[in-house]
């Protein structure tokens, strides 16, 4: 198991190696200078910024520039907001982002398995219908929708929330029900669709024959089976919160590193782009892992084991 | 951190009560509620003041940079101008007005400005504001070591700036001068008759020579070091979330600000700023810093809620003269004039813009209220297309495409100009929208044919949007420059007599207005709304807003 | 049953061979057939597949009927409400939304059927060979799919959006890129499932080669959860070019998309409601049908799931 592990975080370091390499000439590649502004700066005066950022050097000094400060957790300066770096950035808005994005990750495993589980069964009943279409209908509003419609109603006009901004736990409520309808109506589909194939396998139904209470079935045999593919969507459902948050956060003013992100883009701050590309994989591809190995303790029949050679 | 944040908010209770206590003894004197209210007269005692002087906006950004000498945009101008002064300061009726500087003497041939500093000005950590602090600051500037002074520029009609910025220049060559605490020497290049208005701008504005040198990243943060000079001072800096500044007592005019506390946050998405503007969450929206959403200008405007005024701007289409068909002066032509530009004001922007046939605004240049030429004048348009292809010798216009970044309000406009092209002059249009950066960038190189552009001014004054087109470069993206327009500008800048200068002007736009490199689409309005409690606040031609004389009153 | 007479015939016993076994058995029906005779018995399934037909075929007339241009501007007469002469009222530019509507579903729905297409060919394919083949291989595949979702989509999408020209299909091939991982994923996860199932190991010890056993065994047992993944891959494509949409990068106008005009009309939702409804109402309803096919689908094709 350790050594597993050990090698999966060995991968990561490459797949990072990867990653920081390939976002970095994508954003040399990119047209659109990080100097450009509407007034145009004298030529002189932008070659002294280019210099002060080090922009002056041959690309693979930089990239070399770059790769060493990387590994030192140093992402460099912001172009654009003066005098604050990428780590400055990041520190500060990726709190947000957190309390957010485990509030809507929470709401939609909680809710999406408890509605999956409820439909299965109560299969082709009322339960079921009623459980697929609110599943149905997350699933078929886009969430900055869902966002803008929630926030007119719940905060503008009914007042029972605020408007916008992150100061308590009331400011989090309505954004982290927009960020988490869809994936949970996904998962609830998923694990209906997956209860029920387990619901009518053979062992479920040797385990009822068998006597045991439907119950002891459905819990022990069931849902401990059925939640696999659940578990196995939790890499994508990390990313879907964490790219929902880029809509969310901007809608509902929420100082993330969704927000910083997506600015940062539009303002071809390249240092911030990479930098929260890299922190971002960095997030995405430790809780892959993470999910892999919940994967492996799950599931019986999957031996968690690095390749042959370590059996 | 922590200990800083609560000490702050004692502080500010402990100034809140302070204020309270003040008013409790005061408002038998100031209830005085006769006369009519009058949104530009002080608050002399016509109104009665409320007992918070708690302001609350939205500047929809972080704020790019609080450091004067880096700061290039409307965002951080709005914080800057409340916490900075400079020598001089523009009031609510665009005049200049004395700011740290009590007076000014200028020589005959107006190169030579001797500011005479007020001797009560006082830093918010108590030191004296002197002249020096202003030549540190202005030298910071232009010191080639310092980076990120991408607005160093504003300082060039200094003697000697832009030598020592761009080409080697010492810096005690540059005409700046303390010659003694109280007394600063600026020389200029040239007679500048705008001096004293740039003067006010946030590039001109003076740092603590003392806490500035010793920490560079003095302006990052909220705290201790950052040391400001205006009528109010910074409170906390939350960054992406929100800015406090409350009053400064220790400010010369002290006496002047009512405003106590102003919360500036930092809401991008329009609708939500909106929103919380109805909620009473903010008490401001739209410019400077913000802007009404398009579709809620027509309902707030029939409410009577939404205040307009004139901006020294100019939104217009520039043609990249060096291709096809845009080498032709008659296309360019054809395509101005065959714009409806009434309608586009009318139904798009809604915002009383001037559709614009000129290209300096009519607050500089009052005849450009009717400006060059008919708006929408298809006929003519028409002849000067059959002109156009007879001297290129083609049948019809190739597909054209318009470029503009991306932006719901810029697309809007774009497919309106689309759409009377193709009716009027029979020609393909094709739309290509790009990110801000990417598309400046493309414009630069001259990969556009048409573009979507818009200056406005940094002052008013109509050289300004002159400058611009003097040469290839720069902001001047249609390749298009002309000897005679060029030597009229220059001899603009040796006149002395403004009303010759003027004139001078006027032909250099006529001449433009001929060659047509650009096609004005209209002239750009400040667009606000604001709460009826809220006093005395405007936004300025050049988009500068000011709470210094800003109060509130009872509801 | 009727009661009628019973004669003594009836109980001599017939002539039986062995040959005969198997016609007696029934008609053998295919797995496909079976499959759409079961389909048939869903009736939101059929329903869900007429709005899906509908759809496609007013997403091609639809633009014909009302007389009126998708692109034409008539500022005089913008934000107007549904009347007689546009039935859907027109935008902030006076185009008529009924006609911009059905051009819209003309992009959206080609925008979420080819992602879909091509995410579906290659994860199936991905997640077959790395599930199936496990080990090394298996190893290296996946960790090629995560350093791919590893960078945030948006970002891939922004630059290829940059570098390329704007349009459909930018948007599609930036959201194939990432998009085909969780299809390849969650297939990848069912084979390693099946591989373990006794009849999976059953034709392997009966010498039965790899390409049989995954197209025979692997392939239509996993077409459950393939056919669940893909229904909802659809609407995922046409959500992300909405989510794209909003912020500035869906398809350039005047081309339209229900993203581009729900986005657009959720600025003045609050103004013009039916700006929203509309486009809005139209992406619910494909979600709706692409949801109760797939539904449908997987009861039908689903071998272990008979009842």
């Amino acid at each position: 198991m350790f050594k597993y592990i050990l090698k999966r975080v060995g991968f990561i370091f490459i797949s990072l190696f990867f990653i920081v390499t390939i976002t970095f000439f994508l954003m040399q590649a990119a047209p659109g200078g990080p100097f450009t502004s509407e007034r145009k700066v004298p030529p002189k005066i932008e070659e002294q910024l280019n210099e002060a950022y080090g922009l002056d050097e041959p690309l693979i000094i930089q990239y070399k520039d770059y790769l060493v400060n990387i590994v030192k957790w140093d992402f460099g300066p912001s172009f654009k907001q003066k005098g604050q770096s990428v780590n400055d950035i990041i520190n500060r808005s990726f709190k947000y982002s957190l309390i957010l994005g485990f509030e809507a990750i929470f709401l939609a495993l909680s809710v999406g398995v408890f509605l999956g589980v409820l439909a299965a069964l109560y299969h082709n009943k009322f339960g079921d219908y009623a459980a697929m279409i609110f599943a149905v209908l997350g699933i078929s509003v886009p969430s900055f929708i869902l966002a803008a419609v929630l926030q007119y109603t719940f905060a503008f006009k009914l007042g029972l929330f605020p408007i916008a901004k992150f100061d308590s736990f009331m400011h989090s409520i309505l954004p982290a029900v927009a960020l988490a309808t869809t994936p949970l109506a996904f998962i609830a589909r998923l694990m209906r669709a997956s209860m029920l194939e387990v619901l009518n396998s053979d062992y479920i139904k040797t385990a009822k024959a068998k006597g045991l209470s439907s119950r002891v079935t459905i819990y022990r045999h069931g849902i401990r089976n059925a939640i696999l593919p659940v578990v196995s969507y939790l890499g994508p459902l990390v990313t879907a919160i964490l790219t929902g948050s880029f809509i969310i956060e901007k809608i509902f003013a929420i100082p993330g590193l969704g927000n910083e992100f997506v600015e940062s883009i539009t303002n071809r701050d390249y240092t911030v782009i990479m930098g929260t590309t890299v922190f971002f994989s960095i997030l995405l591809l430790f809780s892959i892992l993470i999910v892999d190995i919940i994967y492996g303790l799950i599931d019986p029949r999957i031996k968690i084991t690095g390749s042959k050679g370590d059996q | 951190m922590n200990w800083r944040k609560w000490s702050l908010l004692l502080t500010i209770v402990f100034a809140m009560s302070m204020f309270l206590a003040a008013c409790g003894g005061g408002d038998d004197a100031d209830t005085d509620t006769d006369g009519e209210a009058n949104d530009t007269e002080e608050a002399s005692g016509d109104e009665e003041l409320a007992d918070e002087q708690e302001l609350s906006v939205n500047i929809k950004t972080e704020p790019p940079s609080l450091h004067p000498g880096t700061s290039t945009d409307t965002t951080s101008s709005a914080v800057l101008d409340q916490v900075f002064e400079g020598l001089t300061r523009v009031n609510q009726d665009n005049e200049v007005e004395e700011g740290m500087a009590e007076s000014w003497d200028i020589s005959d041939d107006e190169l030579t400005y001797t500011f005479h500093l007020r001797e009560d000005a006082t830093w918010s950590n108590g030191d004296p504001v002197t002249a020096s602090d202003f030549e540190y600051a202005w030298k910071w500037v232009l010191d080639p070591e310092n980076a990120d002074t991408d607005y160093a520029y504003q300082l060039y009609p200094i003697k000697g700036a832009e030598d020592a910025k761009e080409d080697d220049g010492s810096l005690d060559d540059v005409g700046i001068t303390a010659e003694d605490d109280h007394t600063l020497v600026v020389e200029l290049e040239q007679p500048t008759e705008y001096f004293l208005e740039l003067t006010a701008f946030y590039t001109y504005y003076p740092l603590n020579e003392d806490v500035v040198s010793e920490n560079k990243d003095w302006a990052t943060d909220a705290g201790d070091d950052y040391v400001t000079n205006g009528p109010f001072q910074l409170v906390s800096w939350d960054h992406k979330d929100n800015i406090v500044i409350e009053k400064n007592e220790d400010y010369w005019d002290a006496d002047t600000v009512k405003l106590e506390t102003i919360t500036m946050h930092m809401i991008d998405d329009e609708n939500t700023a909106l929103q919380m503007y109805e909620n009473d969450d903010i008490d401001w929206i739209g410019d400077p810093t913000d802007s009404v959403p398009l579709a809620a200008i027509p309902t707030m405007k029939d409410a009577d809620e939404l205040e307009i005024s004139d901006r020294a701007g100019v939104y217009y289409y520039s043609f990249n003269t060096e291709e096809e068909p845009f080498d032709n002066e008659n296309i360019r032509k054809a395509f101005a004039y065959s714009l409806d530009r009434t309608s586009i004001v009318e139904n798009i922007t809604q915002g009383e813009q001037k559709p614009a046939t000129a290209l300096v605004p009519p607050s500089i240049f009052e005849e450009n209220e009717e400006g060059y030429f008919e708006d929408n004048d298809v006929d003519t348009a028409k002849e000067y297309l059959e002109k156009g292809l007879d001297e290129l010798g083609i049948d019809e216009l190739p597909t054209i495409k318009l470029s503009y970044n991306t932006d719901e309000g810029h697309a809007a406009i774009a497919q309106a100009a689309q759409d009377i092209w193709k009716k009027e002059l029979e020609v393909e249009v094709e739309l290509n929208n790009e990110e801000w950066n990417v598309f400046l960038d493309s414009l630069g190189e001259g990969d556009y044919q048409v573009g979507r552009m818009g200056w406005i001014a940094d002052f008013n004054d109509a050289i300004n949007f002159l400058e611009i087109f003097e040469t290839v470069g720069g902001n001047n993206y249609t390749n298009w420059e002309d000897e005679e327009f060029q030597k009229l500008i220059k001899e603009s800048r040796s006149e002395l007599d403004t009303d010759k200068r003027r004139e001078i002007l006027r032909d250099a736009e006529e001449i433009f207005m001929d060659h047509m490199p650009i096609a004005p689409v209209y002239f750009y309005t400040n667009l606000y709304a604001f709460k009826d409690n809220v006093k005395n606040i405007t936004v300025s031609p050049i988009g500068n807003i000011q709470y210094k004389w800003g109060y509130i009153t009872e509801e | 049953m009727s009661h009628s007479q019973i004669k003594e015939t009836d109980f001599e016993p017939i002539h039986y061979e062995q040959s005969d076994a198997e016609r007696i058995a029934g008609e053998s029906t295919s797995f496909w057939k079976d499959a759409w005779r079961r389909f048939k018995q869903n009736k939101l399934a059929i329903i869900g597949i007429i709005v899906i037909l509908l759809l496609t075929i007013m997403s091609l007339t639809g633009t014909m009927i009302s007389g009126q241009n998708y692109s034409d501007n008539d500022l005089l007469n913008a934000n107007q409400s549904p009347s007689l002469e546009h039935w859907f009222g027109t935008d902030h530019l006076g185009r008529d939304l009924f006609a911009r509507t059905w051009y819209g579903a003309r992009i959206s729905l080609f925008i979420g059927l080819m992602a879909a297409f091509l995410d579906l060919i290659i994860g199936v394919i991905w997640g077959t060979i790395a599930g199936y083949l496990g080990g090394r291989v298996d190893e290296y595949m996946m960790r090629i799919a995560d350093i791919l979702s590893g960078v945030p989509y948006l970002l891939v999408v922004i630059l290829l959006m940059v570098i390329m020209p704007a349009g459909l299909w930018t948007l599609i091939i930036a959201m194939t890129i990432t998009g085909w991982i969780g299809m390849a994923r969650i297939v990848r996860g069912e084979v390693l499932k099946l591989k373990a199932e006794e009849f999976v190991m059953a034709s392997r010890s009966l010498g039965a080669s790899t390409t049989r056993i995954i197209s025979k065994h692997l392939i239509p047992n996993a077409l459950g959860a393939i056919l669940v993944t893909l229904t909802l891959t659809i609407p995922t494509a046409i959500f992300t070019e909405a989510f794209l949409s909003f912020l500035g990068l869906g398809v350039p106008a005047p081309k339209a998309s229900w993203g581009t005009m729900t986005s657009d009309a959720l600025s003045s939702l609050r103004y013009y409601p039916y700006q929203l409804f509309f486009p809005a109402f139209f992406i619910c309803l494909t979600m709706l049908a692409f949801n109760v096919v797939g539904d449908g689908m997987r009861d039908a094709l689903d071998p272990k799931d008979r009842r």
